[in-house]
């Protein structure tokens, strides 16, 4: 009789426990941020004591093979449930193959927010806004203020104000600049940073994606000139140096500058908080000249359209959507949000960089070229190490970018 | 009779099949799938219209393609070269040292193929941390006052390839050592005591005796190495990158092969038709090779 009773029992304490396990909706979602991680999940503990229902799994992979990851795994019908997606060429991917679920109905926030960020989530075949923007980026010099405490130096306006500093850390013992260029993006990135003001920021830019000037045009080999005279600046062996070399001079205080995006400054602030950096665009031709900064959407959250669990997806979404996910990524990931109306206070570097957005312009080939393949990027970024190793010349680099372009790109073609 | 003949074949066929369907699932179905991927056009990840062999074409005829695949299949070549010539001829020396029985050359057998054993990723990745400019290599050629010599080993475009190739000879040595080892060890010792009572010298009876009679591994050897240097990823991935860097210099069919079918975050949006093609001739270019290696070795195999 007892044994029969406990029997019962534990079947029906089974059966509760079974249906309150069954109740959670388990959401899986992925990042190409493994450096934010332990962030992350700070924030997804939040939405997870808002939404009691649903957990949260967060799984983060390596930056530069995410895409691929995603891909294969969408491809063979698995994939997350929610995932960082990349904007404009890399959104197009996943949205025209009909893996990514239009958010337009599922995520209202969207409307309110800005045109500049929704261009690089929105799908440029039939205008569906497929991602919640995440945040914009921005493409700047670091420097650190202490070396430039120590030497006097000033920053700089224009160029030869920027290589007389250069020179000066450069003598004092400094690696004047932290970058290398084993990795082509990084150079890239040095490109949106410094090219800008001398290839003709957005003037240039719209004739070239109109088709009325290309690649060829004198102004932007001068630009990748230009590049080409910092190699006397960047650390011995700069073809070896790969993007974590470039990092940990900057945040080990070894090198004075750091050309990068204004994505770098959490992960500098959590390796070494007692870094002290100040920033500073790109300098200009001449004294009294516009400092243009390259700036782009970084990237977006999006729904895997097979997901079965899309109500819970869609709360997730909001809930990225919201100022609570805005203010955090500001105030812990360092990054500008995309969110309208995020508070700002709580970082004056976020402040800062917003002021160096006065005079912007869409960062080049990931803006314009990176729908097809060979993108302008890889391009670039093949051809630019061959410019900065001194086995290829900005004529040839500039041949490469248009010809390459120029085998899917319409408007070259006339 | 006839009988027995049934039971020996169901036997038989009871066998091989576990192994058949392993290969037809694993091995022989997505070859199929590949060839037959790579004659339609897609746009992204969704399979279009049937294109024939306009991929091949491409490939072949189109820029950017052709530059990019005829310069992968030039590092391939390289890399086949090399490991032929310095990883082979060094792991048969080493193999005819060891039949030698020198000093401790149990020990030498083990340190050798120890590298064998590592995982290949986990070896480029140390690797590639210690080609980077100030780190091993070059703080020891600094300490030995060769300051001259330091270099940006993997970031530079004449020496990056070589250098990945030399990690894998340091990783792979061991293979063909204890291969080489194993035939030398198992020539009849009363032919080479023959040849000794003879007069002849070492090195003669290297050539004369030990080569002939160990080309059969010699032959097992050689297709490995073509299968192998056809098939180099990991390394690249490793210790250069997807991309081949720097400036393609690194670039093998097997990643440009990678980047071109599944695109990647600069290389920009999957070209699965395209991908699929080069797939398909990595896969003829090394049944070719090695049938051919081993038709023209196999001729010269001596019959004990």
């Amino acid at each position: 009789m007892n044994i029969k009773r406990l029997c019962i029992l534990s079947i029906a304490m089974m059966m509760v426990l079974g249906t309150a396990f069954a109740q959670k909706t388990e959401l899986n979602f992925w990042t190409w941020r493994p450096e934010d991680t332990e962030k992350y999940e700070v924030l997804l503990d939040s939405f997870e004591k808002q939404n009691p229902s649903i957990s949260v799994t967060l799984t983060a992979f390596k930056n530069t093979e995410y895409n691929t990851i995603l891909s294969a795994a969408l491809a063979g019908g698995s994939g997350p449930d929610v995932f960082q997606s990349r904007a404009y060429g890399g959104l197009e991917t996943f949205a025209q193959s009909g893996y990514m679920e239009p958010l337009d109905a599922w995520v209202p926030e969207l409307k309110a927010f800005n045109k500049a960020p929704l261009g690089g989530a929105t799908s440029i075949k039939d205008g569906k806004v497929y991602g919640v923007p995440f945040a914009s980026q921005t493409l700047f010099v670091f420097y650190n203020k202490a070396i430039y405490k120590e030497l006097g130096l000033k920053i700089p306006e224009t160029w030869d104000q920027f290589t007389a500093n250069l020179a000066a850390c450069k003598k004092a013992g400094y690696q004047a600049l932290a970058n290398g260029g084993k990795e082509g993006w990084t150079l890239e990135v040095m490109m949106g940073a410094l090219a800008p003001n001398f290839y003709g920021a957005n003037d240039f830019f719209e004739a070239v994606v109109k088709g009325k000037t290309n690649f060829l045009d004198p102004r932007f080999k001068g630009a990748v000139d230009k590049l080409k005279e910092l190699t006397l600046y960047m650390p011995d062996l700069y073809m070896g140096v790969s993007y974590t070399d470039m990092q940990s001079a900057f945040i080990n205080e070894m090198a004075a500058h750091f050309v990068g995006g204004s994505f770098e400054a959490g992960y500098f602030s959590s390796q070494n908080p007692k870094l002290d950096f100040g920033i500073f665009p790109g300098p200009a031709a001449k004294a009294g000249d516009p400092h243009y900064v390259s700036v782009y959407a970084d990237g977006n959250f999006s729904m895997n359209a097979a997901t079965k669990k899309k109500d819970a997806a869609a709360k997730l979404l909001r809930f990225f959507a919201s100022k609570e996910t805005g203010n955090f990524f500001i105030k812990e990931l360092k990054q500008v949000s995309a969110v309208p109306g995020a508070d700002t206070s709580s970082s004056p570097y976020i402040t800062e960089v917003l002021s160096l957005q006065k005079y912007n312009t869409p960062y080049m080939f990931l803006v314009g070229f990176r729908y097809n393949q060979p993108t302008g990027s890889a391009l670039f970024q093949s051809a630019i190490q061959g410019v900065m190793a001194g086995t290829l010349s900005s004529a040839d680099l500039c041949k490469q970018v248009q010809d390459g372009i120029a085998t899917y790109y319409e408007p070259f073609k006339k | 009779m006839m009988h027995k003949k049934t039971t020996e074949r169901l036997w038989i066929a009871f066998f091989v099949s576990p192994a058949l369907v392993i290969v037809s699932t694993i091995i022989l179905l997505p070859l199929f799938m590949s060839l037959y991927n790579s004659l339609f056009s897609w746009t992204q990840l969704i399979r279009h219209e049937f294109v024939g062999l306009d991929n091949f074409k491409r490939i072949f005829a189109t820029e950017p393609y052709k530059t990019r695949f005829f310069n992968a299949m030039g590092n391939n070549l390289t890399w086949l070269l090399f490991t032929m010539l310095v990883q082979n001829t060094l792991g048969l020396m080493v193999g005819y040292f060891l039949s030698r029985r020198i000093r401790g050359s149990e020990f030498y057998k083990r340190v050798i193929f120890i590298p064998v054993l590592f995982s290949i990723v986990a070896v480029g990745f140390l690797w590639g941390l210690y080609l980077k400019p100030n780190v091993l290599l070059n703080g020891f050629l600094k300490l030995l006052g060769a300051g001259q010599l330091t270099r940006a080993w993997l970031g530079d475009e004449s020496l990056a390839t070589f250098s990945i190739i030399a990690v894998n000879i340091w990783r792979w040595v061991g293979f063909p050592s204890l291969v080489f080892l194993a035939a030398i060890d198992n020539v009849p010792s009363e032919y080479m005591e023959a040849a000794w009572l003879d007069g002849a010298r070492d090195s003669t009876v290297f050539f004369r005796i030990i080569v002939p009679l160990i080309v059969p591994s010699i032959l097992i050897i050689t297709v490995l190495t073509i299968v192998g240097s056809l098939n180099v990823f990991e390394q690249i991935y490793t210790m250069a990158s997807l991309d081949g860097s720097p400036n393609y210099s690194t670039d093998t069919i097997g990643t440009l092969f990678y980047r071109t079918g599944f695109g990647s975050v600069d290389s920009g949006n999957p070209e699965i038709g395209v991908g699929s093609a080069i797939g398909v001739i990595i896969y003829f270019l090394t049944l070719v090779a090695s049938l051919i290696s081993i038709m023209s070795l196999g001729r010269k195999e001596v019959e004990l």
